[in-house]
């Protein structure tokens, strides 16, 4: 039985590696080949610094089909040595990274060639980072919910409610902060919801989540229609404004990606550190993770298997609802029907590829944030290509990665099963 | 049957709740043993026994009696949502106590104004059938019945899509992209092909099955041969789609009507298009009979069949499949290929339906996909179930379009949103339905084993 097992899995790292290696290899070949015969002559401009603000850096031109060629033959050449060396992990990353940044080099080369408009670097990070917001956040709290046991597919109605608590508080009330807040709650009270019924009710969680849902949709719509549409003072469209952390906002490149951006920005930074530390280096993040692989033991050495999930599905709906607020008093202020329009669903699968980690989830949200923006940039440069298609490639990117790349995915082991003492 | 009376009320000291504790135990054990003690003897008449089991149907609340109570709970919450987001009539109890009056017919005005209309607008409406004795139209009688058949068509073919994939274990978030392929097809082949009258519809329909079934397919095989879940798959799959769609629609030689700036497609021929029973359109089509048979055609395909027995062991269990010498990835592809196809139905349905049916937008597909994993999880992954599911949202739909029509201050059609959600949360928790019916509590009726976690 053993050795059956151990087989079948040499033979799946083989052919992963045979899998990696020939989509390097076909990457490099389409940089090369597609991008660098096919681009207009002429050079690639790219600027590094937002007009206007701090240090200038000068822009750089390149020369476009050369760098195709170039980075094509990197990337031919990363992948032939992954057919021939089985590297460690941190190097296998390392090289899937190099393979994509040349990738991405050789497309923003071939679509700037010759093109008077330059590619704006830094504009295209901070905008990723302010996209990605929602889905890492969103993500965050799919992994705190289901790390402990209890799988969320509510994610997406509650970012619906936090985005609605959050502008018809901040109007109402006049107060952004109170706004915030409220949207976080609000969502804690969703995330509440799922709890009782799925702990204490023990309904089955994928109906739940997809219950809640159709709920939050429902409601925010009805409301909407009843409460905002009547008083536009309800749904008045302030926002929060930038805010440039002193010294380390003016550093070049790095400070207006990084350091200037509304207040959400800074809180997901501080959620990321304490959720990922939280969950690997803590006595509560043993404890969660025990009750999210084993209830049984957990409760046999006394944790509190129900209360340990209660705390983590109602926080993590607080983190979604922090998300939520971000779609209206975040970026466009005012509250619409249906504003979130999946990003919930694209968070829940951000996790999912994340491997139920936070930074997992947070690398995969930040790579849906990016190619979401690329594909707005790309549509304003002169490409032969539909911005659909364009829009397209995130998600087809992510099924070819979850297909060949990460492969089966291991949940919690009882994510969505409800405990009841023996 | 014991009749164990509640546990005494906690007394103040909290050095005692450990006993109270333990009689709340004791009491619980009892009351989850009583079904069994309860059963009518073999010495009982046989009339006897059909009331016995009635009245037991009813005070242990099976799954209809749970069903019903569940869609009642969801119109009183509701209906307590419509009164309370009216500022007049939260002004009219504001001032309760100087005109309790006011206030209680206000909010009866209120509630009765929307829920007539909504039963008007999915039933019946008993002002045409006064009409009809006045030489009114008889037939518009059965327009409302028939709206709300119209409207589960799509409902029902999403929601069998979903539950056929439950039952091979498998949840299908996708049935919105697997619409929008057979969309895709049967639209295409309503405008670019021209044949004779019945065997034009019946292409059409078959290209929808056709390209929703090969949506669907891509994602059982990607999961059959790489293990790459399929709640990713069929999420991304549906922005793919939607894209798709968009791109095709803006593009002359694709699906766009010649001389349009706009996403639309060119409108079907008439050929294509279900033809109607009687009175104004929209009306129900055979799309509804196309959705009836369907669901028969799932169930004999689950209960009967080889391939349906083996969809259902693996939902049930894939390593006894595996070990019983069932191919579990055959079995994950062909369930998605028939889900898809069900999915690719429920367009043909929208795209030939409603004579004449709109053309191809952009944002046709809607919720359908959406709805579907609530009808399907309403209806218990069952076919005729799914297929009641279906009708009851239909009428919703129906009704709930009538109700924001006849109701001042505008009652937004959302609520229906709010009502379907509470029904399912309501027939998914029967203890809650219990505690508030002071029903006792039997075996499980809930909607267990329907849906899998992500370890399958």
């Amino acid at each position: 039985m053993t050795t059956v097992t151990a087989t079948i899995r040499l033979r799946a790292t083989e052919s992963r590696r045979e899998l990696a290696a020939g989509t390097f290899i076909l990457l490099g070949a389409i940089d090369a080949l597609i991008f660098g015969l096919f681009s207009h002559p002429g050079n690639a401009t790219f600027e590094f610094s937002i007009s206007g603000s701090g240090v200038q850096i000068p822009a750089v031109q390149v020369p476009a089909a050369a760098v195709c060629y170039a980075v094509g033959a990197i990337s031919v050449a990363v992948g032939i040595w992954r057919a021939i060396v089985e590297p460690s992990r941190i190097v296998k990353r390392v090289a899937i990274g190099v393979v994509l940044v040349c990738f991405l080099i050789a497309l923003l080369c071939w679509a700037d060639a010759g093109d008077s408009t330059a590619v704006n670097l830094v504009n295209l990070m901070q905008q990723s980072f302010a996209q990605s917001i929602p889905l890492v956040l969103g993500a965050l709290c799919g992994c705190m919910c289901e790390r402990s046991g209890v799988i969320n597919i509510a994610i997406e109605g509650q970012l619906l409610t936090g985005a609605f608590t959050g502008a018809i508080v901040a109007s109402g009330a006049g107060s952004l902060v109170l706004g915030l807040v409220s949207g976080s709650l609000a969502a804690g009270l969703l995330g509440l919801m799922l709890a009782v019924f799925a702990i204490t009710f023990l309904v089955d969680q994928i109906i739940l989540g997809v219950v809640l849902n159709v709920l939050a949709l429902g409601l925010t719509g009805f409301l909407y229609d009843r409460l905002m549409q009547p008083n536009p003072d309800l749904n008045s469209g302030n926002t929060f404004s930038a805010i440039k952390i002193p010294g380390l906002g003016d550093i070049p490149i790095i400070g207006p990606i990084f350091f200037d951006s509304t207040i959400f920005l800074y809180i997901t930074y501080a959620l990321i550190i304490v959720i990922q530390i939280g969950l690997f280096r803590t006595r509560w993040g043993l404890r969660v993770r025990a009750v999210g692989e084993h209830p049984t033991a957990a409760d046999t050495v006394g944790i509190k298997v129900l209360w340990t999930r209660y705390r983590n599905v109602v926080l993590g709906g607080m983190v979604a609802g922090i998300g939520g607020a971000y779609l209206t008093i975040g970026s466009v202020g005012y509250f619409n029907k249906d504003i979130s329009s999946g990003y919930g669903f694209i968070a829940l699968a951000a996790m999912i590829f994340g491997r139920w980690t936070p930074l997992g989830s947070v690398a995969a949200s930040l790579l849906f944030g990016f190619s979401a923006q690329l594909a707005v940039v790309l549509s304003s440069l002169n490409v032969p290509l539909s911005s659909n298609i364009l829009l397209m490639t995130p998600y087809l990117a992510t099924i070819i990665a979850v297909a060949g790349l990460v492969g089966k995915v291991r949940a919690p082991a009882a994510d969505g099963k409800p405990y009841v003492k023996a | 049957m014991s009749d164990q009376l509640p546990p005494a009320d906690p007394p103040a000291d909290p050095g005692t709740t450990e006993s109270t504790k333990d009689a709340s135990a004791h009491g619980a054990v009892a009351t989850t043993e009583s079904p069994q003690t309860g059963q009518a003897g073999p010495g009982k008449s046989r009339l006897k026994l059909t009331g016995d089991t009635i009245i037991e149907a009813i005070t242990y609340g099976s799954p209809a009696v749970i069903t019903i109570l569940a869609i009642f709970m969801a119109l009183v919450v509701s209906a307590l949502l419509i009164v309370f987001s009216d500022p007049a009539i939260l002004h009219a109890w504001a001032a309760f106590f100087n005109a309790p009056g006011q206030a209680l017919s206000m909010t009866w005005h209120s509630i009765s104004t929307a829920y007539s209309a909504l039963f008007e607008g999915a039933i019946f409406s008993p002002s045409t059938i006064a009409n009809a004795f006045h030489g009114g139209p008889i037939a518009a009688i059965f327009y409302p019945i028939s709206l709300t058949a119209f409207e589960a068509t799509p409902l029902i073919l999403t929601g069998l899509s979903v539950a056929i994939a439950f039952r091979a274990g498998l949840f299908n978030i996708g049935a919105n992209g697997q619409f929008v392929g057979g969309a895709m097809v049967a639209a295409w082949l309503g405008f670019a092909v021209h044949l004779p009258a019945g065997i034009h519809i019946l292409v059409c329909v078959i290209g929808g099955f056709v390209g929703g079934a090969i949506v669907g397919w891509i994602v059982g095989v990607l999961k059959a041969r790489t293990g790459a879940h399929e709640v990713i798959v069929t999420i991304m799959l549906n922005y793919v789609m939607y894209n798709l769609l968009s791109y095709l629609l803006g593009t002359p030689h694709g699906l766009q009507q010649p001389h349009q700036s706009n996403l639309v497609a060119p409108a079907i021929d008439n050929n294509a298009t279900f033809p109607h029973v009687g009175g104004p359109p929209p009306q129900a089509n055979i799309g509804f009979l196309i959705a009836l048979a369907a669901a028969a055609g799932v169930a004999w395909l689950l209960s009967r069949s080889t391939i349906g027995f083996q969809f259902r062991t693996v939902g049930a269990n894939p390593r006894a499949a595996r070990s019983a010498g069932m191919s579990v990835e055959r079995s994950w592809a062909l369930v998605m290929l028939v889900a898809g196809g069900l999915a690719g139905l429920a367009a043909s349905a929208v795209i030939q339906g409603g004579g004449p049916p709109p053309p191809l937008t952009f944002n046709t597909y809607g919720t359908y996909g959406f709805d579907g994993i609530t009808v399907a999880l309403l209806g218990r992954a069952r076919p005729w179930g799914v297929v009641l599911a279906g009708l009851l949202f239909g009428a919703l739909q129906a009704g709930g379009t009538a109700m924001q029509a006849a109701t001042y201050p505008q009652v937004p059609v959302d609520i229906v949103e709010v009502i379907q959600g509470l029904i399912v949360l309501f027939v998914a928790a029967p203890p809650l339905i219990r505690a508030i019916f002071r029903l006792r509590a039997a075996r499980g009726t809930g909607l267990e084993a329907v849906a899998k976690g992500w370890n399958g």
